[in-house]
């Protein structure tokens, strides 16, 4: 019961700390912090969506940016092409992003394990190279968004304070879903066929339409991510999506914790923090962030919870 | 038809030197059950190696042995250090872990090098253009890389079915722990099998290093291409990898070439050129995806165990 505690009281603390933030932000005119955790709270998001194929439904997709990308493409060509309001972009880019997640997940859900790795990861970089031969749209160089996703007074998204909070309730809420689709029927069943596929196919669960349903949802959510990532830095270009990024994301949920409700924020806060950290003391960052992976995989089973629970524990 | 001919030559240039990408790829993931992703960095340090050497020696040749075994060296010193404590573990783990020595190598590189790339200019008796059929002429150097992927395949596919070495190999793939109780030294012939693959990686990198710049990341889109002719060709067989990365190869290049022109007879200008360069870098996705519906499990796969 106490390791239950120790993780839990970690979270809170995570969680109450992000809520409060911007307040942290407004007493010491550090705006800095505030964009930082901006981001972090977007990528958490996105480490979040891949948690439930990855850590609850056993589908190691390693080709997540491409959502962020779909999510900020859908935004960023609406608005050059004078669509500006956010009751439209946000749903093109959510409906872009399942139907994106519908067709490469009927497709790669065909294969499994590390087929599925390569699979997805070479979708993704398919998304790349089209996003970076899209002339009209910036091709290579990227596309600016001139003006931010206009919700008509509702909230203004070029309010940095606003903005955190939409990301932090889209974040929340995300995750209670997430936490709602993970009890369920459907979740459970999920997790069964994470464990053993045959079983559960003959016991009469359509294997596959689970699987594809659950990697349509978690593309969906990216998607929003993606959305926000376009707004926050009223950019998007094909970079978004390049497989590194997806990388990131997988380093963030096994980090976090994989199959785990809340690791994948406590991932991305720590990986984001580390980076930032690392490249402010050298510019050769990645020679420290590489081989600390290394360690971590070979070293951190469970990630950051699972440590937080043997803390408890021990 | 001289661009056609031209054109089909680069695409089996271009697919030959895929080849030995994936099959040490598939041979790692055959033998030892390792995805690699680091292969494409071990690709990109034959390139820098051989830029280095052959500017330290003055000879091309010389300098492409030389770095020949350095990432031979490499591989074996990687895998004693790092990724022979991966064995047995979830695929996952090797993804993360080999992800993270990516970002080192890239890095590495250019704490070493620095951020611009490099060139590796060639000899002049290999920029010579060969005459290869009456009033056609094709880059003597093109043509090398083509033969010498031809007898490196030849020497693998002749290693691997025809000698002791392959047989243990063989053997290794199909049952690790029985070869390991007939006294065979499973963990030295792991280690030689990957610096094997990790050789063949640095052979395709310093090949291709004069065709392209050598630069930080060139391993990486190339890595790619090389998953997409595995899932292709079927995990686990060089064969499969064999005959994938030529189609491969070819489909890229053909289609690169002469795709816009197709398209510009059936669509307007315009739209021609806008839609040319997109589709033309998707073609092998989608292959792949057909492939994928067609056969799951590749054209070609290995023995299952």
């Amino acid at each position: 019961m106490k390791s239950f505690t120790v993780s839990k009281a970690v979270t809170a603390l995570v969680l109450a700390g992000l809520v409060l933030l911007p307040l942290y932000s407004q007493l010491s005119g550090n705006i800095f912090i505030l964009t930082l955790f901006t981001r972090i709270i977007i990528l958490a998001l996105a480490a979040a969506s891949l948690n439930l194929i990855m850590g609850f439904g056993g589908m190691m997709s390693f080709g997540h940016a491409a959502y962020l990308g779909i999510g900020g493409y859908a935004v960023g060509m609406l608005a050059q092409e004078g669509v500006g309001s956010g009751f439209i972009q946000f749903p093109v880019a959510l409906a872009a992003s399942a139907m994106y997640a519908l067709v490469i997940g009927a497709l790669s859900l065909r294969t499994r394990g590390v087929y599925f790795i390569m699979i997805t990861l070479a979708f993704a970089q398919m998304a790349y190279y089209v996003a970076s031969g899209l002339a009209r749209y910036g091709g290579d160089d990227g596309l600016t968004v001139y003006k931010r996703s206009d919700f008509s007074g509702l909230i203004d998204l070029s309010n940095r304070t606003q903005f955190y909070y939409l990301c932090l309730a889209c974040l929340l809420g995300v995750v209670f879903l997430i936490w709602r689709i993970v009890n369920s029927r459907f979740g459970l069943v999920v997790q069964g066929l994470r464990s053993n596929e045959q079983r559960m196919q003959a016991i009469g669960f359509p294997a596959k339409r689970y699987q594809l349903v659950c990697f349509v949802i978690s593309g969906t959510m990216c998607g929003l991510a993606g959305a926000l990532l376009a707004n926050n830095t009223d950019f998007v270009s094909p970079a978004v999506m390049y497989w590194t990024r997806s990388g990131d994301l997988m380093v963030m949920v096994i980090l976090g914790g994989m199959g785990t409700l809340f690791g994948p924020i406590m991932g991305a806060v720590v990986f984001l923090l580390l980076e930032e950290f690392l490249s402010q003391i050298t510019e050769y960052w990645a020679l420290i962030m590489g081989p600390l992976l290394l360690l971590i995989v070979l070293f951190g089973r469970g990630g950051i919870m699972g440590m937080l629970g043997r803390a408890g524990r021990g | 038809m001289l661009l056609v001919v031209e054109q089909f030559l680069n695409g089996l240039q271009f697919g030959l030197l895929l080849f030995l990408l994936a099959a040490g790829l598939t041979l790692v993931f055959g033998i030892m059950d390792l995805v690699n992703l680091a292969h494409g960095s071990l690709y990109m340090m034959g390139a820098y190696f051989a830029a280095t050497f052959a500017a330290w020696t003055g000879s091309f040749l010389l300098g492409a042995l030389l770095a020949l075994g350095a990432t031979l060296v490499l591989g074996i010193v990687l895998e004693m250090s790092a990724l022979r404590h991966l064995y047995g573990r979830d695929h996952l783990d090797h993804v993360l872990a080999t992800f993270g020595l990516i970002l080192f190598f890239n890095e590495a590189v250019r704490l070493i090098w620095g951020p611009a790339g490099l060139a590796l200019p060639l000899p002049a008796w290999l920029t010579v253009p060969v005459p290869i059929l009456p009033g056609i002429h094709y880059p003597a150097y093109r043509l090398a890389i083509i033969i010498v992927a031809l007898l490196v395949a030849l020497l693998l596919y002749l290693g691997v079915m025809r000698t002791r070495i392959g047989m243990l190999i063989r053997a290794g793939a199909s049952n690790r722990e029985m070869i390991g109780a007939l006294g065979i030294n499973i963990k030295l012939l792991y280690t030689l099998v990957f610096g094997l693959g990790a050789a063949l990686a640095g052979l395709a990198g310093l090949m291709q290093a004069p065709i392209l710049t050598v630069q930080i990341g060139m391993g990486e889109n190339i890595l790619i291409l090389a998953f997409v002719i595995i899932v292709i060709g079927g995990i686990g067989s060089i064969r499969g990898a064999f005959l994938a990365a030529i189609f491969v190869g070819m489909i890229d290049t053909l289609g690169r070439a002469f795709l816009p022109n197709l398209l510009r007879q059936v669509l307007s200008g315009a739209a021609a050129s806008t839609a040319a360069p997109a589709l033309s870098s998707m073609l092998i996705y989608l292959l792949m995806a057909i492939v994928l519906v067609v056969r799951p499990e590749g054209l070609f796969p290995a023995n299952r165990r």
